[in-house]
This record gives structure tokens, C-alpha cells and sequence, in this order.
């Protein structure tokens, strides 16, 4: 009995272990690959890591590429978007979630319409109304793009986070003083915290990996952002595959550490409400 | 504290009306208790009074000042919600502080106001946790202390005893009770417990369908109910209801479907109407001989240790009776009852007292 017990917590782990060594092979696949030295790339064979390690590869990346604006600019966009998105979609995922208007119904089926188009048949439109605007090649039109694209969604995202907190709460505000916009920043705000750290997280990474738009809407590298960038190792001749990947590891960088940052809330918000409280 | 003036208040949703012409005079310092069955309105009657519905007609008044179109923040009440609907990210001493914040109080007024609050409902050890580590009833204690700290017009009680159990219930009742005993403050409390309705009211307001069928004293209520629905929704077990006509003649009586009939005193009734007869299980006597003496048969005994609930059936009509004797305990077969003349109530077809 003590025997079967122990062998399925094993086969448990291992299963586990199988299904991460599976989901961050890639992760390791793009390290090593960063790592490994233009005579070996080739030559080795395919090794789990190459018999000789060099940060060649990133030196080349940050100091003799573009890549460092490519950066900065997707920095700019994706954190820009994000706190953009979020906030417009705090406001009307609250109201969505608590107030009662004239055409909610249809206001909503039109923001669920917006998730229907496949992207590339918008890509044409979208540029020939940013054009005359001058948004083509800026990252302020990209920024408007992503934007209007992840409020829809977002808001969806909030207006959840929103119906989960009861009505009560804001009501007791109310009666307490507060206006019904004291109420929803001092009271229902600090408790969406977990929706609102998804709803960033989601955006900025959504935005961060974006690659349709802004191989469109931007030409040449000053306003690039590093997923385009990421294709300027891709010469006539040849791919810079340790280049690349050298850019990829770099750019995963804040990916992580924002998501670091907001884990607190999230692993909260993913398992909100599941359990009285 | 204030007097609260409710005048011919409607509300519908749409067109669908959930009250009725509500007419209701508050004075200064009393406890009213808004009773009836869970839709009757009596939720909907206090959020109105609270500002967290609109009124559709009538007007309402707080201290003589129309509030109809008045914020919440604006009037000047406070209110205890079911839920507690405490502030989940604030300590104890901030949840109770936060109107007070909100007013722009001084720092040292506050923190004296808040001692004082949590002093009076035992809270003092607890101020710094928040409410998820709090019990049910110290939530309630809380929620009542955010109420307190404010001395507002007047309180408002949204079923606030409804999530705790029993025992905790009656206890936070006395509570409450005393606590208007020492604060004096004007108090709505919404409940659709009868027990606690009686308990606690200077006066109740009994609803039914989005309409007040009664305002008086608990007594009031208990003994001289309007109409028939009052009269089983007031006391536990309820009243029993017997339907029947009178019949005048030289001795009057009632004449029950199954032939039964009992010799009364003569409510101004016409001969022969149709009217139900009723009488509250307690004011059963179980003995007796002669005329008025009916044979009823034992269904079932419900000891309850504070006394026995007895389940009698009379021809068709199945009643209670209340009892503490407890040689009921063993009751079965066919047992003599009486309903004494002056406990009887009688409705006529319409359900109104007679």
C-alpha cells in the first residue's frame, strides 16, 4: 500500500518534470545556441551544449548591432500599451461590470465583433488611415494600434475581476462618504490589483511579441521594434543564428522580470474567488 | 439623530412595481423593524431610505429635509449591510475609521472615536487584523462599529443577523438592542425573522407584496393582527386557521366544513358569512368538558424542551398546539380542546380582521 502510494508520487513528479523539460526546451535550445561560438554552431553536431562557451554572441548584439534601440523602442511601445490599455479598460470593464446604460448590449457585441477579423485582412486599412495621420513609422502609431486592438479583450478581462468583487463593498462606500469615484479607486481598485497585473501582463507581452504591425507600419531600424529587429539577422546570404538568439535571450529579459514582478498578484488573481473568502 | 418621513413612496423596475404607496412616519430615537417575506420589499424600502435605489414617486425625508435626489454620502446615515461588506484590504481600525477619513476628521479625534467604538463592542484586541482573519460575529461587531463612529442620523440594518448561526444570533440581537438602548439613535433594521422583528421594535412594519399590512407594536401585531397574512406570519409556531361560517341565532357559533362547531361571542358578523377563524397554538387548551369541548386526534409530538408543539387534527383541519405540560409527552389517540372565546381572531372573506 505505502509502496503504490509512494510510486505515484514519483510517477506524479516525473510526470511534471517530462511536461517542463518539454515547455522550456526551446528556452534552453535559444540560451544554448546564444552560447555557442560561430566555428562550433555547425560543426558539433547536435549537442546539448557546445564543447566550448562564449558571451561572443551578446557582446557583438549590444555593442555593434542595432539592436539595443530596437529595445528601447519596444520598451517604449509595449509599456506605454500596457499602461494605456489598462487603464482604459479598468474604466469600462467597471462600468460594464456595474452600470446599466442605453445600447450595453450592443456597445458589447461590437467590442466582441472587433475579435473576429482575422488581423492581416486590417493590416491594408489600418495603413492607409495612419498614413495621411503621419502614424506610419512612429511609434505613437503603433502604440494607437496595439492599443485599440487589446482594449476589447482587456476590458472583457477587468469587467470579470470587477463582477467578483460584490456591490456591497462600494455601496457601504458610498453610505461611508465617497463619491462613487472615491469608491471604485479607494475601495474597488486596491482589491482589483490581481486583475489588474493580469490585464498588464497580458497586454505588454502581447504587445512585446507583436510582429505583423510593426513589420508594416514600420520601415527602417530607428523606429523598429525588436521582434522586426530580430529579422535584420537575417541577411541574403546567410542567418546570424547565434546573433539572434543572443537578441532573444536579451529580449526576454523584462519579460521576466515584469512578470516577476507582478506574480504576487497574479497567481492571486488566477485563483481569486475560488475559495470563499 | 432625526426623524424619517417615508410618504406615498413607489418604486418600480420598469413596469414591474415592487411597492406600493408606502406611508411611514419615523420619530426621533425610534427602532422600527421592517418585517415580511424575502420579495416583500422591505430591502428595497431601506435602499431607498439609504440612496442606493431611486424613487419612482413619493418623497422621502430625513430630519424634515427631502432626500429623493440626495448621494448616500450626502445623507447623513449609516448601514449595516448582510454581508458586513467590510473593506477587505483595511485593518479593522481603518474600516471603522473610513468615513471618518473620508470627512477629513483631525487624527486624534478619530483614533479617541474608534477607541471608544471598538471599547463598546470588545473589539480593542483586534483593530490591527483585517476582516479575513476575523470570525462571523466579530465581522458583525465590526460592521456595527463602522456604523457607530459616525453618529449619524440614523442606522440603517440590512438583515445584518442573517449569515450568523443561532446562538451567535441571539446574543448579537441583545447586542443591538442595547446598543440602541444606550446610543438612542433612530434605527431601520430589515428583517425577515419574526423572532427578531419582536425582539427588538418600538414598532414593526409588517410587508407583503410590496405593501405595508400593518404598522404597530410587537403586541399589537401579536395579539390584534390586521388580516390574515400578519396573523400566520407573526409568532412561532404560527397561528391556526380554521375556515367556516357563522352562524347567528340564539347561540352563536362557528361551523367548521367538517360539521364541528364552536359557541362564541358575538363579533359583529352577518349570518351565515364566511369567515376564518383563528387561534394561536399556545391559547389551545387541552381539557375541558361540556358544549365547547371538541375531540381533536394526536397526529404527532414535537417535544422542544422548553415545551411540546403538539400536531392535532380536527375532521379535516389539521391545527397546533402549544403545551408545557409535559404529560402531553406521551399524548396519543383522541384528546378533549378548547378554544376560549377571547383568544379567537376572525377574517372575513377578504382575509381583514372582523
Amino acid at each position: 500500500m505505502r509502496a503504490n502510494k509512494a510510486f505515484l508520487i514519483i510517477a506524479h513528479r516525473l510526470a511534471i518534470l517530462a511536461y517542463i523539460a518539454f515547455a522550456l526546451f526551446p528556452l534552453f535550445w535559444l540560451l544554448k545556441v546564444a552560447v555557442t561560438p560561430n566555428d562550433l554552431l555547425y560543426s558539433e553536431g547536435i549537442r546539448l551544449w557546445p564543447s566550448r562557451a562564449s558571451l561572443e554572441h551578446f557582446d557583438f548584439v549590444l555593442r555593434h548591432s542595432a539592436f539595443p534601440v530596437f529595445f528601447r523602442n519596444s520598451l517604449i511601445v509595449s509599456g506605454s500599451t500596457a499602461v494605456i490599455v489598462t487603464i482604459l479598460a479598468s474604466l469600462s470593464g467597471y462600468a460594464l461590470s456595474r452600470f446599466r446604460f442605453r445600447g450595453k448590449y450592443w456597445l458589447v457585441t461590437l467590442m466582441l465583433l472587433t475579435q473576429m477579423f482575422p488581423l492581416v485582412m486590417l493590416v491594408a486599412p489600418i495603413f492607409k488611415i495612419l498614413s495621411p495621420l503621419g502614424l506610419t513609422n512612429s511609434l505613437t502609431g503603433l502604440v494607437v494600434v496595439y492599443t485599440a486592438f487589446n482594449v476589447p479583450f482587456a476590458t472583457f478581462l477587468m469587467q470579470s475581476f470587477f463582477d467578483g468583487i460584490p456591490k456591497d463593498l462600494e455601496e457601504a462606500a458610498m453610505i461611508d462618504g465617497a463619491t462613487q469615484f472615491v469608491a471604485f479607486r479607494q475601495i474597488i481598485l486596491p482589491l482589483t490589483l490581481p486583475g489588474i497585473a493580469a490585464t498588464l501582463g497580458f497586454v505588454f507581452t502581447a504587445a512585446w511579441s507583436e510582429l505583423l504591425f510593426s513589420l508594416m507600419l514600420i520601415s527602417g531600424n530607428a523606429q523598429a521594434t525588436f521582434p522586426v529587429g530580430l529579422l535584420s539577422f537575417v541577411s541574403k546570404f546567410s542567418v546570424d543564428f547565434g546573433q539572434m538568439m543572443a537578441a532573444g535571450v536579451l529580449a526576454l529579459i523584462p519579460a521576466c522580470l515584469f512578470f516577476l514582478l507582478i506574480q504576487r498578484y497574479l497567481v492571486q488573481g488566477l485563483t481569486a474567488g475560488a475559495v470563499k473568502g | 439623530m432625526a426623524s424619517i418621513d417615508i410618504a406615498n413612496i413607489k418604486k418600480s423596475y420598469g413596469t414591474h412595481p415592487v411597492l406600493h404607496d408606502v406611508d411611514l412616519k419615523i420619530s426621533d430615537g425610534e427602532f422600527v423593524v421592517l418585517v415580511g417575506p424575502s420579495g416583500c420589499g422591505k430591502s428595497t424600502l431601506l435602499r431607498m431610505i439609504a440612496g442606493l435605489e431611486s424613487v419612482t414617486g413619493g418623497e422621502i425625508r430625513i430630519a424634515g429635509r427631502r432626500v429623493n435626489d440626495l448621494a448616500p454620502k450626502d445623507r447623513d446615515i449609516a448601514m449595516v449591510f448582510q454581508s458586513y461588506a467590510l473593506y477587505p484590504h483595511m485593518s479593522v481600525a481603518k474600516n471603522m475609521s473610513y468615513s471618518l477619513r473620508l470627512r477629513k476628521t483631525a487624527k486624534d479625534r478619530i483614533a479617541t472615536v474608534v477607541a471608544g467604538a471598538a471599547a463598546k463592542l470588545g473589539l480593542d484586541p483586534l483593530l490591527e487584523r483585517r476582516p479575513r482573519a476575523l470570525s462571523g460575529g466579530q465581522r458583525q461587531r465590526v460592521a456595527m462599529g463602522r456604523a457607530i463612529v459616525r453618529q449619524p442620523k440614523a442606522f440603517l440594518f440590512d438583515e445584518p443577523l442573517s449569515n450568523l448561526d443561532a446562538r451567535l444570533r441571539e446574543q448579537m440581537r441583545a447586542e443591538i438592542k442595547k446598543l440602541h438602548k444606550d446610543l438612542g439613535a433612530t434605527s431601520i433594521y430589515v428583517t425577515h425573522d419574526q423572532i427578531e422583528a419582536m425582539t427588538l421594535a418600538d414598532r414593526i412594519v409588517a410587508m407583503n407584496g410590496g405593501v405595508v399590512q400593518q404598522v404597530g407594536s410587537p403586541l399589537d401585531l401579536y395579539d390584534r393582527p390586521a388580516n390574515l397574512f400578519v396573523a400566520g406570519f407573526i409568532g412561532s409556531p404560527g397561528m391556526n386557521f380554521f375556515e367556516g361560517n357563522y352562524q347567528a341565532g340564539e347561540v352563536q357559533r362557528f361551523e367548521m366544513e367538517d360539521g364541528n362547531s364552536i359557541p362564541l361571542d358575538a363579533p359583529p358578523l352577518s349570518n351565515n358569512a364566511r369567515v376564518t377563524l383563528g387561534i394561536r397554538p399556545e391559547h389551545v387548551v387541552l381539557a375541558g368538558h361540556g358544549p365547547e369541548t371538541l375531540l381533536a386526534t394526536v397526529d404527532l409530538v414535537e417535544p422542544t424542551g422548553f415545551g411540546i408543539i403538539l400536531h392535532l387534527s380536527l375532521g379535516g383541519a389539521s391545527f397546533k398546539a402549544f403545551t408545557n405540560d409535559r404529560s402531553f409527552l406521551t399524548a396519543s389517540g383522541t384528546i378533549p380542546v378548547r378554544f376560549p372565546a377571547h383568544y379567537l381572531h376572525f377574517f372575513d372573506a377578504e382575509g381583514r380582521r372582523v
